[in-house]
């Protein structure tokens, strides 16, 4: 008889999840937990200025603090050709300042002691003698002729800028724009935004010179990466390196990149002999470490009267800090911004980019975003917005007439890729019955007769998804596929190790199911580790929303390998020949005698104990994946709120999102990723986002400043699904994790520009602040949030 | 702890000045000779090794630090460990009993009120302190409660109803007629103890 899948925790099981176990009972095992035997702490020493010489540091008065076992500066590591670390976007990154300060919040010099507290009395002994020089905070200041030259360390380097780039069709675009009834152009600044995990990063570095090897604990999300940066900075070789990522408080892209900090750490504990802890506070992670967005677009779109969308031209120019190091794939500048409009079926498009330096932190790194999709959706869903009023349609009836329709796969989109499933417009259908789309433009207008101003949003979108292919993505010239290990052990139970690394998303919960689903070994039986390069199997960790599309594609192939194998030990044990084997969950049995069967744990036992004469003994296998194409999850996600006319202050009424990621493993775990990706895009809509002033001060360096919604603002959440499975996934899959995060943005400030629809505004910059809209109501113009911000009175 | 001797780093200075604190801790007594600025989640991390009290933000905002005083939930990360001498104080290490979870550690594992983990034991800490004054909080009120506390990951909602979940098994176990496993949990809902 067969088992029964959703028991024994399988595909389709909102199976409750292994990792909470340790977590609801305070037993996680995060960085700051680890103690090792004669461990020192690790403080930075940070810049308080955005742009400045360094005259002078003396640390002397930090070295005669007891308990304070070095002081490192640039010139230290400077003399041991460290002072400088490569960025994952061919660019170099300061890891302890020399000549100059490029950012407030730089780090400048660390202090190793006994204990933190005393590790950071050491940090304010330290007298640094600056010299201010004048800070640039935006695309304009940097590309201004006079602007000062922030990377003058570069040589050949002569402006702000980091990059031009450009993709797509100019002719065919322009070709396009003539031929339009209506050209629709709207400007916007994407603001920066910053991940921030409550749990900051850290590292403790343990260099044991008697075995040479390099033990590294460290927050972060790509431990193999890690790996094979460290051994290239600091010249160890990559067999005697570990690195190991233990449970991480979140991610969302923050813990991909190479930080100062976990270097630094690494050269105090070789340098002392000695575990090294660093742990970042919340103000140190805020103004120092990857950040998101921080782009701005001029978007203009080529319209006919009725309501085709003949061509989209944009550009963009991103505020990339003083160093380039961005974590994206390697041919593309600006991410994946060019698939924007991959939902609609547009005639032409052509993108033209440019990025700059600015005395700002560094990064641009995806935050809960797939390379810069985020603000490629949140554009298109902006100018398709602004389309739609142009020519005066319905929002609902201009994205119905332009996106992809069902027959229509695959589709290739203007700038390139390869859409390739998807039922667009039942999902659009289905999010409009759910928020009763008529019901509320009736009540809208009634309310607006009494002046109240409702408004309603509408965002629909499909993103790329799970990078590789190995084709077109790589990150530092390493190719972007997964991989998974499968031990099976004798009495049926098995141990899976993957590539990626989980901080939050509940690999050890979701693996485990594919197993159950391939194999029919009951989830529970199934053992996932993740994070420790040492018994991991190379892969490129988790971001981008990758991990089911690539690592765990890796582990359905893994699993498929060990059925194989299986089916030859059932042939034995059944005497019979393969051909004759016939697989259901969990057993094999024989062709018309189906009571004559083996389970897959019989056959775990005799391939230890009864193989067949020839036969490898043991059961296991690795499988590494390289996905044929991305996968591309579609969303309609439809906000609808009241805009109090007198302050600017806008409520959530309703979200209503609408989520086709293909095959769902475990639907509890993907309504979890979606709610808290709506909650991201909420916050980033409404409140959450880092600027700067005139002097290059950070404003959003801690939780007072850059804020964070609340259990309380936090609105409700209706959630609703359509499956289109991925054509190419073994499993059907798609990537979910960003999805909400990438589509939310544009439902809740399309609704709020809906409801003041009456002012004549086309844009607000994100975040919606009160005093933002209560200007655009009162003055009737676009208003813009681009740094600097005033703070005279 | 050894009683036999106790490390005093080398680099102590007679200057520094040390207090003792003696505090219950999970109804445990336990004392600890401090330097006056030692925060007290620095004390039960730290010195105590009780690491399921987090520290997020420093700055009062995140509570993942927060922790039971006196059955009040406080900021375990802007206190010092001297202000909880004599005081009684509940981490998340004294929720469950050696064989059974509490209802609230049961509810956020079953409603899905946590990703990666981090929030959890300070907002389940907070959690309780709502419930042992009201036992039947609707849901605006579990909101305001945990209105201290932030989570990056989960969106609250599953938050709202893990607590809402505690609160019908603390309050209603006599007509517990659905035993709260939704579609597909059986396997693994009960797999506790």
């Amino acid at each position: 008889m067969a088992l029964d899948e959703i028991k024994i925790g399988g595909l389709g099981a909102s199976r409750r999840r292994v990792e909470d176990n340790r977590f609801i009972r305070g037993k996680g095992n995060y960085i700051d937990d680890i103690v090792l035997p004669g461990m020192l702490h690790m403080e930075i020493l940070r810049s308080p200025l955005a742009h400045a010489r360094i005259r002078s540091i003396d640390a002397s008065a930090a070295w005669a603090i007891p308990g304070v076992r070095m002081v490192l500066t640039g010139e230290m590591l400077a003399a041991r050709n460290l002072a400088w670390m490569p960025t994952l976007s061919y660019d170099t990154q300061a890891v302890l300042a020399t000549d100059k300060v490029r950012f407030q919040g730089q780090e400048v010099a660390c202090v190793v002691a006994d204990d933190p507290y005393i590790a950071k009395d050491g940090c304010e002994a330290i007298v640094v003698d600056y010299e201010p020089l004048p800070p640039i905070v935006n695309p304009t200041q940097a590309k201004a002729p006079d602007a000062p030259l922030i990377r003058d360390d570069k040589t050949g380097q002569d402006s702000n800028v980091v990059f031009d780039w450009e993709v797509g069709d100019r002719e065919g675009t322009d070709r396009a724009f003539a031929e339009a009834d209506v050209v629709s152009t709207i400007e916007m600044h994407y603001p920066r935004s910053h991940p921030s995990p409550i749990e900051a990063c850290g590292s403790i570095a343990d260099f044991n010179r008697a075995t040479s090897k390099l033990t590294v604990y460290m927050t972060t999300q790509a431990p193999h990466i890690i790996r094979a940066a460290v051994a290239l900075v600091a010249e160890l070789p990559e067999h005697m390196i570990r690195i190991v990522s233990p449970d991480l408080g979140g991610g969302f892209g923050n813990k991909v990149p190479v930080y100062p900090g976990y270097v630094v750490s690494i050269l105090a504990s070789i340098l002392l002999e000695r575990p090294v802890k660093w742990i970042e506070d919340k103000s140190g992670n805020l103004i120092s470490t990857g950040f998101g967005r921080d782009i701005y677009l001029k978007g203009e779109m080529a319209l006919r009267n009725d309501g085709r969308i003949l061509g989209v031209r944009m550009h963009t120019d991103s505020d990339h800090g003083a160093f380039f190091s961005d974590a994206q794939p390697s041919k593309f500048k600006v991410g994946l911004m060019h698939s924007a409009f991959s939902c609609y079926d547009i005639g032409a498009a052509h993108l033209t980019a440019q990025g700059v330096y600015t005395n700002k932190a560094p990064g641009g790194v995806a935050y809960r975003c797939s390379f810069r999709v985020t603000e490629a959706m949140f554009f298109q869903e902006r100018m398709v917005q602004a389309a739609a009023s142009d020519l005066g349609m319905d929002q609902a009836e201009f994205r119905r007439i332009n996106l992809v329709r069902d027959d229509d796969f695959p589709h290739r989109t203007p700038w390139g890729f390869l859409t390739d499933s998807g039922q667009y417009g039942k999902c659009l259908d289905l999010g409009l019955e759910a928020i009763g789309y008529e019901d509320f433009l009736r009540q809208k207008e009634e309310a607006r007769r009494r002046g109240r101003l409702l408004g309603i949003g509408i965002s629909t979108m499909t993103e790329p998804l799970g990078a590789g292919n190995s084709r077109e993505y790589d990150i530092l010239g390493i190719k972007m596929f997964d991989s998974a290990e499968l031990k099976v052990h004798m009495t049926g139970k098995a141990l899976l190790r993957t590539g990626a690394k989980t901080q939050g998303q509940g690999h050890e919960t979701t693996w485990a199911q594919i197993v159950a689903h391939e194999l029919g070994i009951p989830a529970e039986d199934v053992l996932v580790e993740e994070g420790d390069t040492d018994t991991a199997p190379f892969g490129m960790g988790t971001y981008a929303s990758r991990s089911t599309p690539v690592a765990g594609a890796a582990v359905a192939m893994v699993s498929r390998k060990i059925r194989a194998k299986a089916r030859r030990i059932a042939a034995h044990l059944l005497e019979v020949s393969e051909e004759d084997i016939e697989w259901e969950l969990g057993r094999f049995s024989v062709r018309g005698a189906p009571d004559r069967g083996v389970t897959i744990q019989e056959c775990a036992i005799a391939a230890y104990s009864n193989m067949p004469d020839g036969m490898e003994p043991g059961l296991e296998n690795n499988a590494y994946y390289d996905p044929p194409n991305l996968t591309w999850p579609f969303a309609c996600y439809i906000a609808t709120v009241e805009v109090d006319p007198e302050t600017g202050v806008w409520d959530v009424l309703r979200v209503v999102a609408v989520d086709d990621c293909g095959v769902r493993i475990n639907p509890m775990i993907v309504e979890g990723q979606i709610m808290g990706g709506l909650t991201e895009a909420y916050a980033m809509a409404n409140m959450q986002f880092i600027t700067f002033d005139e002097d290059g001060n950070c404003i959003g360096s801690n939780y007072m400043d850059y804020l964070l919604p609340t259990a309380w603002e936090t609105p409700g959440f209706e959630l609703h699904e359509v499956v289109t499975p991925c054509p190419h996934h073994p499993i059907g899959a798609k990537g979910i994790g960003e999805c909400a995060t990438v589509g939310g943005p544009a439902a809740f400030v399309n609704a709020v520009i809906d409801a003041i629809g009456d002012a004549g505004v086309r844009n607000i910059d994100m975040p919606l602040l009160p005093d933002r809209v209560h200007e655009a109501i009162t003055a009737g113009h676009d208003v813009s949030g681009a740094p600097p911000v005033k703070t005279e009175p | 702890m050894s009683t036999l001797f106790e490390e005093v780093p080398a680099s102590f200075g007679d200057d520094v000045p040390v207090r003792r604190v003696t505090l219950t801790v999970n109804g445990e007594q336990r004392a600890a000779n401090v330097e006056p600025r030692l925060l007290l989640a620095h004390l039960l991390r730290n010195g105590f090794r009780l690491t399921g009290t987090h520290t997020g933000c420093d700055t009062t905002n995140c509570g993942a630090c927060t922790v039971l005083y006196d059955g009040v939930p406080v900021k375990s990360c802007t206190m010092f460990a001297v202000q909880a001498d004599g005081h009684d104080i509940g981490t998340v290490e004294g929720l469950a009993t050696a064989s059974e979870l509490h209802p609230i550690q049961e509810g956020f594992k079953d409603e899905h009120g946590l990703q990666c983990g981090f929030c959890t034991p300070g907002m389940m800490l907070a959690a309780k302190a709502l419930l042992d004054e009201n036992p039947n909080p609707s849901e605006d009120e579990i909101r305001w409660a945990l209105s201290g506390n932030l989570c990056r990951c989960t969106g609250y909602q599953n938050i709202v109803k893990a607590v809402m979940w505690a609160a019908d098994k603390l309050g209603g176990a006599a007509d517990d007629s659905d035993d709260g496993s939704a579609d597909g949990a059986g396997s693994d809902a009960g797999e506790e103890g």
